[in-house]
């Protein structure tokens, strides 16, 4: 009896470690899913994507998509630690600007430029292509064409008795003390400075608008000599003096546009996404107010010649290396991508389809819907000054560093020189 | 059956021999499970400490020894996030302790609405860590915070405070956060304690003419000594590798003053891809808290009151 009972246990022992180690997930007969990775930040919203997604299906009842939302900032890591799973946790993800080069050494991106086709190659910009291009191979399908634009508030402006918004940082100075003295903004300008990838761009905006550079014709860091460290200076005088929200220093951009939509500042740097937002009213107490203005610069980089500046933020979508469903990915990111679905949605972000801004395509686009005859200007305006940042594949260590030296020199830690040399030494190792 | 047939077969081993080697051949499935999640991760982890391992598929792992260690001990961002994340851990696990400790001898006194005020412990024990950051964070906001409203309300300040962008106060904040979700574990630890004490020490001191005070330091406080030393391992283990909190609060920020060693973990393995670096990291940590389990029991440990 007892050896029965001790011989039925062991069994049942058996049976647990078999069960446990046979319940490997088996392929789902049927339809294929594949993971889809974005943000939801710039460019379209989540319902919005979703639409196409489900559009998506309904032509091709054998792919489904499953989409995934995460917010900028955790791009990034979601997929690094996505990769590290088999099969990866993301058949395709939105890559920014500046990742391809890390991602490409990592081995995360697959190679598509034998997918693309010659419509797609001479149809969308030569400048989204340039982002997911390297050593001739193609990694990606463009997706967002973005830069940072310069937006004020109208009406804040009229009845500050200003005629037009400024064409220097140092009139943005000017007029906005005129708006904080009569009271019209306790702090007239919001800035996205929190220590991660916003306060690059926002210091990438203006540091090239003062004639500077993040490294010097030899690849060595540039952004610590004169022209950087003014124009760290004077982003921490425009705390000191009250003319930016302190809060700017733990803001990102979702927080910029929240508080340029509730009308607490009058200028406020942000993507495209900023602009649409602020003419709904579920969002915003704008609606109608807010109007785009060339991105200033520095007198003394107009002085230089610099006619403007800002930053690209453009993204695409990569599929990534090492999913199972290489072909299927494809064919959705070519539906996203397509100029049909681009138009539709391009009251949020504006297609990458060159035709679209010439002669009647042109008209066209402007009357997809209201706010285009506004933002298709702004756009072909701004984003010849688009500026990159470094393209190393140490990037995200690197752009670390020099977050963290702003945010040294804002909060008053450091001095601007010394927060800028620290970065520039850090710079220097991780290029080795 | 009194005999057993096989006993025969089996006289070599004695019956708790029998036992015993049953007992090894039904505890090897969980030994699997245990071995595979658990063991191995952290022997693969001491590894690859020693080498310089960049994310990605593929990449090319170099020997480096003790390499990954000695840069960390070198470098001055390192001992200074380990200096906050000590702050972190004394202030907070102190702070919890010593309100979790009144709290818990308030609900002991059973003043009327007791069970209303136990039960209500709970919500922000149950809140998830995600949320309640995300819900400080809001208080702490610049711009629309419920701190600053109340705080203006009051009088005590004239315009909106930008908390979160202070370096020096940054830190003390997430620690209220913290305070706030935790404290009431504690509390509830010492209270379940506090019931298990007999009252007739505590009356025959009151008797002898001892006052609240001393009744409190002399008998109730050494009598809690073992549930205290639970309290403190567990709180102060998980303080010292706190990570969720300040994540979603502050983000490491401003300028890394909320940065703890285990953020700067996740940043080296993640965000920086050096996994060598973040392996030799999550050693250290572990070494640390073993230590701090250690001395803890050291100190606080007596096998003849348990």
């Amino acid at each position: 009896m007892r050896s029965l009972y001790k011989i039925s246990l062991i069994t049942l022992a058996l049976l647990f470690i078999v069960g446990t180690v046979g319940c490997a997930p088996k392929p789902a007969a049927g339809p294929v899913t594949i993971h889809v990775m974005t943000m939801d930040q710039a460019g379209l919203k989540p319902a919005e994507i979703d639409q196409i997604a489900r559009d998506f299906e309904a032509q091709n009842p054998d792919i489904k998509v499953s989409m995934e939302y995460v917010g900028y900032d955790n791009v990034h890591d979601k997929i690094v630690t996505g990769m590290a799973a088999t099969p990866p946790a993301y058949d395709a993800a939105m890559i920014d600007v500046i990742w391809p080069d890390e991602f490409i050494k990592a081995g995360y991106l697959l190679d598509v430029t034998s997918r693309v086709t010659p419509e797609m190659k001479a149809g969308m910009f030569p400048a989204s292509w340039n982002g997911v291009t390297r050593n001739g191979k193609i990694y990606g399908m463009p997706w967002l064409m973005d830069v940072k634009y310069f937006m004020y508030n109208k009406d804040m402006l009229q009845k500050a008795g200003i005629a037009a918004p400024p064409t220097t940082w140092e009139e943005l100075v000017d007029q906005a003390k005129i708006i904080k003295q009569k009271g019209i903004a306790d702090f007239p300008i919001i800035w996205s400075w929190n220590q991660k990838e916003g306060v690059v761009c926002d210091f990438a905006v203006l540091l090239f608008g003062n004639g500077g550079a993040f490294v010097d014709a030899n690849g060595k860091p540039a952004f610590n000599n004169d022209k950087g460290v003014q124009t760290l200076t004077w982003m921490k005088q425009t705390i000191d003096d009250g003319l930016t929200n302190p809060s700017s220093v733990s803001s990102d951009e979702n927080a910029v546009e929240a508080n340029f939509l509730a009308g607490k500042s009058a200028f406020a740097v942000n993507w495209l996404f900023q602009y649409s937002d602020s003419n709904d009213a579920t969002k915003s107490q704008i609606v109608g107010q807010a109007a785009f203005a060339p991105m200033p610069v520095f007198k003394a980089g107009a002085d230089a010649g610099i006619k403007g500046s800002s930053v690209d933020g453009s993204s695409s979508f990569a599929i990534m290396a090492t999913t199972p469903y290489a072909d299927q990915t494809w064919k959705f990111l070519t539906y996203l991508a397509s100029n049909e679905v681009q138009i539709k949605y391009s009251a949020e972000m504006l297609p990458v389809w060159q035709a679209d801004f010439q002669g009647d395509a042109l008209t066209k686009l402007e009357a997809a819907n209201p706010t285009n005859p506004v933002t298709v200007p702004a756009f072909l305006a701004q984003f010849p000054y688009a500026n990159e940042r470094p393209t190393v594949p140490y990037y995200n260590e690197a752009s670390a560093a020099l977050q963290l030296a702003i945010q040294n020199a804002l909060t008053g830690v450091k001095s601007p020189k010394d927060a800028l040399d620290e970065a520039a030494a850090t710079w220097v190792s991780l290029a080795k | 059956m009194a005999i057993n047939s096989n006993s025969h077969h089996r006289h070599h081993l004695t019956l708790r021999q029998q036992d015993a080697r049953t007992a090894w051949l039904l505890l090897i499935p969980s030994l699997f499970v245990i071995v595979g999640v658990t063991l191995w991760p952290v022997i693969s982890t001491f590894f690859l400490s020693f080498f310089n391992a960049p994310t990605g598929i593929n990449q090319v792992r170099t020997f480096v020894g003790l390499s990954n260690y000695i840069d960390m001990l070198k470098d001055q961002t390192f001992w200074e996030t380990i200096g906050r994340t000590l702050y972190f851990t004394v202030v907070s696990v102190g702070l919890e302790l010593t309100i979790g400790l009144a709290v818990a001898q308030l609900i002991h006194s059973r003043p009327w609405g007791w069970q209303f005020l136990r039960i209500s412990l709970i919500i922000p024990w149950a809140v998830p860590t995600i949320v309640n950051g995300a819900m400080w964070r809001w208080i702490y906001s610049a711009d629309f915070g419920a701190l600053n409203g109340l705080l203006m309300q009051l009088g005590l300040i004239k315009h909106y405070v930008p908390w979160l962008t202070l370096p020096e106060m940054a830190m003390n904040l997430v620690i209220v956060a913290d305070i706030w979700h935790t404290m009431p574990f504690v509390a509830l630890v010492l209270q379940a304690a506090l019931a298990t004490l007999p009252e007739d020490l505590d009356e025959a001191a009151a008797v002898d003419g001892a006052n609240a005070w001393q009744r409190f330091w002399k008998i109730r406080l050494p009598l809690l000594r073992p549930a205290i030393l639970v309290a403190l391992i567990v709180r102060t283990v998980d303080a010292f590798r706190v990570f969720d909190i300040v994540y979603i609060i502050t983000s490491g920020g401003p300028a890394y003053k909320t940065l703890t060693i285990t953020y700067l973990t996740y940043l080296n393995s993640f965000s920086f891809g050096k996994q060598g670096t973040g392996a030799a990291l999550s050693f250290l940590i572990s070494a640390v808290t073993i230590i701090m389990a250690f001395v803890y029991i050291r100190i606080l440990y007596r096998p003849e009151e348990s």
